[in-house]
């Protein structure tokens, strides 16, 4: 069953096209990796599916509804969580504050504040300090909680592993193993290839703004996403070749 | 003993000064606006009661319970149709129109009830002129005492609210981060909505107690933003107890200017208010210099 159906993307950040007719389909609890280098335009996607950034062009729809032109606080209530690159935590608010701010998106599911501290048991000994005194791998598993607050059918990772020291990395993506096993479909924009592949069920690597190859993440050879990745390959078209 | 009496009415100034700094300190902290018309709109919150008051004999204390929704209200209507659409088009442009309605409310106030100054101790019976005498010589109106325990109330009810109720949460977050909250199913309009009606419902008590300690006037608007601001900027921007504490500043700093001198009172006010802003920007630079120091030697 499609949870959400992206058609003929077109996001603009001024005159630059930073997605350009991206099309893709993603089923019921599915994991997709979003790949490619600085600039491909993963973020920008990412962003414009949780209603941060609207789009020039094509559709966007969400369990068979367009939410293309929904603000993102309703996007939210609708079921799509965004973990933004950076974290982007309310850092004069302590752990329980900003994890409780999830409870505005007023949708009911698995997800409480005590379920979300069983998930992520590293946050239940800090959950009074600020977040702005946290470290790197802190913040991030306080943001994937306050994005699982809001019981999302649709969770949306950008770059968690970004400026997060390797262990941390393995403590973010534990969690992330977690969620999936527990069916969650989750999005996940991720420049290490290799965290990349070893989570996902799908590939999906852009360059500037288009998709250049997808497939299965067990079906796709490593030299030929290497290529896409960076723009090497004549076979990586615009049009996005299918494995 | 003249002292000590100087030095407790300027205490008590103070707690005027910090209900009327709060709602100026709340929404600049909120939304990063700068209310060029607070002082107007405590005047016309003023100037409500006093209407209440004078045509239907309500007492001020129970106009309240008029005045404070329809401050509410007004503030919904001036988020709505002032603030939102002036700050799409950059930081200056909401400081322009606040200035520009601060004149319209002022010049429309004047044209209905002229120049006469006017007060609501009239309706207040003994209440305005009432006191205690704690200490032998030193007296206490219960009036200034009732309103420095309005402001304590109010800075700590807001406290209470900003840290214990979601919409306190979201408020602070929206503060924090306007285009993120939407991204955890916060609407940030209606929480700056929310905001702005709480910040004039804040102005309509400073208005209140305005009005009931002294006179007031159609263009008595503008000396109010300045006290407001200025006790805002000594006890820091964005901190509630601070505003507090600002305004108990300014107010001993005038009533210790006036003890010195009958024209000192607003030179003091302000002079300390100088001598702040001064200090901060010394002691914000040396603190900079100090750590640029600090880095270069640890860098080597």
């Amino acid at each position: 069953m499609t949870l959400l159906s992206v058609r003929d993307l077109e996001v603009r950040h001024g005159l630059l096209r930073a997605v350009r007719g991206v099309s893709f389909e993603i089923a019921k609890g599915e994991t997709v990796a979003f790949v490619g280098a600085n600039g491909a335009g993963k973020t920008t996607l990412l962003r414009s599916i949780a209603g941060a950034h609207l789009p020039v062009g094509g559709s966007i729809a969400f369990a068979g509804a367009d939410v293309t032109h929904v603000p993102a606080y309703l996007r939210v209530r609708s079921g799509i969580a965004l973990v933004p690159e950076g974290r982007r935590l309310f850092a004069d608010l302590s752990v329980t504050e900003n994890l409780l701010l999830g409870r505005a998106a007023r949708s009911r599911g698995p997800w409480t504040f005590d379920t979300v501290m069983d998930a992520l048991p590293q946050l239940r000994p800090i959950h009074n300090s600020l977040a702005k005194n946290l470290s790197g791998g802190q913040q991030q598993a306080v943001a994937i909680g306050r994005a699982l607050m809001t019981n999302p059918s649709l969770l949306l990772l950008d770059e968690i592993s970004l400026g997060l020291s390797p262990v941390a990395v393995d403590g973010v993506y534990a969690a992330i193993r977690k969620l999936i096993a527990m069916g969650t479909t989750i999005v996940l924009v991720e420049q290490n290839l290799d965290r990349a592949v070893a989570v996902a069920d799908r590939l999906i690597c852009m360059l500037e703004g288009s998709v250049v190859l997808q497939g299965r993440s067990g079906g796709l050879e490593r030299a030929r996403i290497t290529e896409a990745y960076f723009g090497l390959a004549a076979s990586a078209s615009p049009a996005g070749a299918h494995v | 003993m003249i002292w000590a009496a100087q030095i407790l009415q300027g205490v008590l100034l103070g707690g005027y000064y910090a209900l009327i700094a709060c709602g100026l300190s709340f929404m600049f902290s909120v939304m990063g606006v700068i209310n060029l018309a607070h002082g107007s709109f405590a005047i016309l919150a003023a100037f409500a009661l006093w209407v209440l008051a004078e045509y239907l004999g309500i007492s001020p204390l129970y106009g309240l319970v008029v005045v404070l929704p329809a401050m509410a209200l007004l503030g919904v209507v001036f988020q709505r149709f002032v603030l939102e659409r002036s700050s799409r088009a950059g930081f200056l442009i909401p400081v322009l129109s606040t200035f520009g309605l601060s004149i319209c409310i002022d010049n429309i106030l004047f044209q209905h009830f002229g120049a006469d100054t006017r007060s609501l101790a009239p309706f207040l019976d003994d209440l305005s002129y009432d006191s205690w005498e704690p200490l032998g010589g030193v007296f206490v109106g219960k009036l200034s005492a009732y309103i420095f325990l309005a402001a304590v109330a109010l800075l700590g009810g807001l406290q209470l609210f900003l840290s214990r109720t979601f919409l306190g949460r979201a408020i602070r977050a929206t503060a924090a981060d306007h285009d993120t909250v939407g991204l955890v199913g916060i609407d940030a309009r209606a929480i700056n909505t929310y905001a702005t009606a709480i910040a004039l419902v804040t102005v309509g008590i400073a208005g209140a107690a305005l009005a009931m300690r002294a006179t007031f006037s159609p263009y008595a608007g503008g000396p109010q933003l300045i006290f407001a601001f200025e006790a805002a900027v000594i006890g820091g921007t964005g901190s509630l107890w601070g505003t507090l504490l600002g305004g108990v500043v300014l107010g001993v700093a005038q009533s210790i200017g006036a003890q010195l001198n009958p024209q000192g009172f607003l030179i003091a006010g302000h002079a300390v208010f100088l001598i702040v802003l001064v200090a901060r920007t010394l002691f914000g630079r040396l603190s900079d210099l100090l750590l640029a120091l600090l880095t270069s030697k640890a860098t080597g």
